[in-house]
């Protein structure tokens, strides 16, 4: 079982490479931030996997990283418009900072 | 038996995390691929939880991973309607 549960957690962190390949070539900066919260959730899979094998104490870091994860996307909106709200109806009257591709 | 269902359901997890990380890597445009993450994030993350709710000892790690995978989904669907915005407005380079 330990044997199967690390072999998935190896799954899991190929799929994190895959994630920061996109970080790394993603042409805009929303494909970046998808492959920064996918590395986070994979890291939330991997802290899973690894609970039974180490201590059940990983499900509490696993939580905490969940949360880190989601707040990190929602610094990336702030960045990109100053209000935040991203809404594009309410964008037209407050022009934009014009993002980097 | 339960041994059994922790195998078939984190391989089905990561299959989908697999299948989603693949569809990240490949699709052409931002917008799908931000469809394929959030299936990586919600199924795979999803079944990865539900197989290990097998090995929990006690009530209280089965409590704590269904926690965490609400919160998942929660802030995987938050998110990638936010980032969707943000990924609005700026001008489409490939």
């Amino acid at each position: 079982m330990t044997l199967w549960l690390s072999f998935v957690a190896a799954g899991v962190l190929a799929s994190l490479a895959g994630a920061l390949w996109r970080v790394w070539r993603g042409p805009r900066r929303a494909d970046r931030m998808m492959g920064a919260q996918l590395v986070g959730t994979g890291g939330v899979a991997v802290l899973m996997l690894l609970a039974p094998l180490g201590s059940w104490a990983a499900l509490d870091v696993a939580l905490v990283l969940a949360l880190l994860a989601a707040l990190a996307a929602v610094g990336f909106v702030k960045a990109t418009s100053p209000d935040g709200a991203g809404d594009p109806e309410e964008e037209e009257e407050t022009p934009r900072r014009k993002a980097d591709g | 038996m339960a041994d059994v269902a922790t195998v078939v359901l984190t391989g089905i997890g990561l299959f989908f995390f697999l299948a989603g990380t693949a569809g990240l890597m490949r699709f052409p445009d931002t917008f799908s691929r931000l469809h394929a993450l959030t299936k990586a994030d919600n199924l795979g993350l999803g079944f990865i939880a539900l197989g290990v709710a097998f090995q929990a000892a006690t009530w209280r790690e089965v409590a704590l991973l269904a926690l965490i995978w609400a919160l998942a989904l929660l802030a995987a669907g938050t998110v990638s309607q936010l980032v969707a915005r943000a990924a609005l407005g700026e001008e489409e380079t490939r």
